[in-house]
């Protein structure tokens, strides 16, 4: 007990109502008249709405610019040919999507983006649950200390660490010199620089960085299961695996369904590693959408930029994600109604 | 773990944590060696020759000196923009009822969806149009753009819960809208203040995509990780150099990560939970 972090505790005090997940659930309970102030037509009133107009204006305006315009004005950037200079930007309509599609380059980093999440993705899954059960036991001692120590790469900057790991993995660093030791291998691997090898190995290391944090995704979950439970179970009898199979999964589900929106979402942007580990090579082995935008639009490399090009490549994926999101929200309810049919 | 003795379970677990951090052990070891003593034990996590120079090579000749100054001026302004404007919205959003206010949470609330990363292009042409491009004005204001969902909701509904009596109290005083907020709400909300600094902190200092394409044509304006970034494009063999970099841009972001971690997993938690 004295081992937990107080956030956990603090959260686990609150029950997690069935089929509400996150950052949707805390806003429907702000969007409930209760607590807050209402605000009826009076003069002063009308004073305090305005207040509070006021209040969410600059917050609106960083959204608004930010957040808001990209989106519409990626469209009609889309179908420029373009390149970043306004005097010379020519409409084309579609033109970009119809060079994109027959693009094998654009596909291949397409296939790399999702290779990527689909080989990282479940291994932060199953490996960060795993770390939270060990050090959410309570009579572990010093568990405090392993996760802060495993939560470390999680805050570093991820280009820095890339550019570390370029040695670390590289013919004369610490891995080759390690499973040589260990006899498993014969001469060493150039892990970055090996087209078969590079994918493997930058997931390897994007898990790595980011296991942490699915840890801590976890644990919160975890900590919010009532101990009761388990205290029922261990006086019936029940096996610890017994347990956590009957118990602690069909609970912690809804917070999983979270966890894996969030590791998915993260995974399909990676840039920042794939940069500097790689910069998408070699021969486009680990080239990913991102670092593909990245080329068109800024890199030097391919002559002009092409500013409208490369919004399309991205107005392309995200609408893929967008796809993907929403098929499994209706999968998601079709299992979910057929369940409930059966169940009555 | 009554099957396994605890002396192998700690074992493993410490045999892991070391692996976990080796590559920082590593980093900081390989800025303190000659480069000669790098060539021959490269390995090593016990520097001999404790050498400074590698550090003074990056902070002078690499520039680490004006990166390290941007990084802290982007990340603090940052962070008092950002703290300003989501305690703001979440004091009007979890504590009144007003016209709107729907609408505004909806808004938000879809904007989760959005994938920030691809407005890159956008975003870079709007800090141009605005003639920003070579200013550290630009990359703030970049920095500090986009919807602060979950800022925003955790201050929300922190104020949420805030007894309606505190605030009658205040007006019965004579406070208005604006020092209710300030001297009486604000000042109770520190554990989010908390959350929201280190995270927004992390985030900024982190930040490699926005600075690196803001930063094209000036390279007077860089920050700590992209410096690194062309420090090693610049001199691919001096990896002395390129560690002592890594060290100056991670030393402050661990310490600082290590005395405040309570509030960061605090937000980070809250991210899952709501």
């Amino acid at each position: 007990m004295a081992a937990r972090w107080p956030a956990a505790r603090r959260l686990s005090r609150r029950p997690l109502p069935h089929g509400k997940e996150g950052i949707l659930l805390s806003q429907t309970t702000i969007a409930q008249p209760g607590r807050e102030i209402a605000v009826r037509r009076t003069p002063r009133s009308r004073k305090i709405a305005l207040w509070c107009w006021l209040f969410v204006a600059p917050n609106l305006i960083f959204f608004a610019m930010f957040q808001g315009w990209p989106i519409i004005v990626n469209w009609y950037y889309s179908m420029l040919d373009w390149s970043g200079i306004s005097s010379d930007a020519k409409f084309i309509g579609l033109g970009n999507f119809k060079e994109l599609i027959a693009d094998p380059y654009f596909w291949n980093a397409y296939k790399n983006s999702f290779l990527f999440m689909l080989g990282a993705v479940p291994l932060l899954l199953v490996l960060g649950l795993l770390a939270a059960v060990v050090l959410n036991n309570p009579l572990l001692k010093l568990a405090k200390m392993y996760r802060t120590l495993f939560f470390i790469p999680v805050v570093t900057t991820a280009s820095v660490v890339g550019i570390i790991m370029v040695y670390i993995w590289g013919s004369e660093g610490a891995v080759n010199y390690a499973l040589m030791k260990l006899n498993l291998l014969d001469q060493p691997v150039n892990w970055l620089g090996d087209p078969h090898w590079a994918m493997f190995t930058v997931i390897l290391i994007y898990v790595w960085k980011n296991l942490g944090m699915n840890m801590i995704y976890w644990l919160a979950g975890l900590q919010s299961i009532p101990r009761e439970l388990y205290e029922a179970a261990k006086v019936d009898g029940s096996t610890p695996a017994k347990t956590f199979v009957h118990i602690t999964v069909p609970l912690i589900v809804p917070v999983g369904l979270v966890i894996t929106l969030l590791n998915v979402s993260g995974a399909l942007k990676v840039f920042d590693m794939i940069k500097t580990m790689t910069d998408g090579g070699p021969f486009f082995a680990t080239d990913v959408v991102s670092t593909y935008i990245y080329r068109f639009a800024f890199s030097s490399e391919i002559g002009l930029p092409r500013l409208g090009y490369a919004s399309a490549a991205g107005i392309f994926f995200a609408f893929t994600i967008v796809l993907i999101a929403v098929l499994q929200a209706v999968i998601r309810k079709m299992i979910g109604s057929a369940g409930r049919g059966r169940g009555a | 773990m009554r099957v396994v003795p605890k002396v192998f379970v700690h074992a493993a677990l410490l045999l892991l944590s070391f692996v976990w951090i080796y590559p920082f052990l590593w980093m900081v070891s390989a800025s303190f060696k000659t480069q000669t003593e790098f060539f021959e034990k490269g390995l090593s996590l016990l520097p001999e020759s404790w050498d400074t120079s590698n550090f003074a090579r990056a902070w002078t000749n690499g520039k680490f000196e004006s990166y390290f100054l941007n990084s802290v001026i982007v990340t603090v302004t940052v962070i008092v923009i950002v703290l300003i404007i989501t305690s703001a919205c979440g004091y009007a959003l979890g504590r009144y009822s007003f016209k709107g206010k729907g609408v505004i949470l909806a808004v938000l609330g879809a904007s989760i969806f959005v994938p920030l990363e691809f407005s890159i292009i956008p975003v870079f042409q709007l800090i141009k149009d605005m003639g920003l491009m070579n200013s550290l004005g630009g990359i703030i204001l970049a920095e500090s753009g986009g919807g602060h969902v979950l800022f925003v909701l955790l201050f929300a509904s922190f104020f949420r819960q805030v007894p309606k009596e505190l605030e009658e109290a205040a007006t019965m005083d004579g406070c208005g809208f604006v020092r209710t907020y300030l001297s009486v709400i604000l000042p109770l909300s520190k554990p989010i203040i908390g959350s929201v600094v280190i995270m927004q902190f992390i985030w900024t200092w982190n930040s490699f995509l926005l600075p690196l394409v803001l930063t094209l044509s000036s390279p007077e304006l860089r920050t700590l990780a992209v410096g690194l970034y062309a420090l090693r494009g610049e001199n691919i063999v001096d990896w002395t150099g390129i560690a002592a970099g890594g060290t100056i841009a991670l030393a402050p972001i661990i310490v600082i990560f290590l005395f405040l971690q309570r509030y960061f997993v605090d937000g980070m938690s809250g991210a899952v939970k709501g």
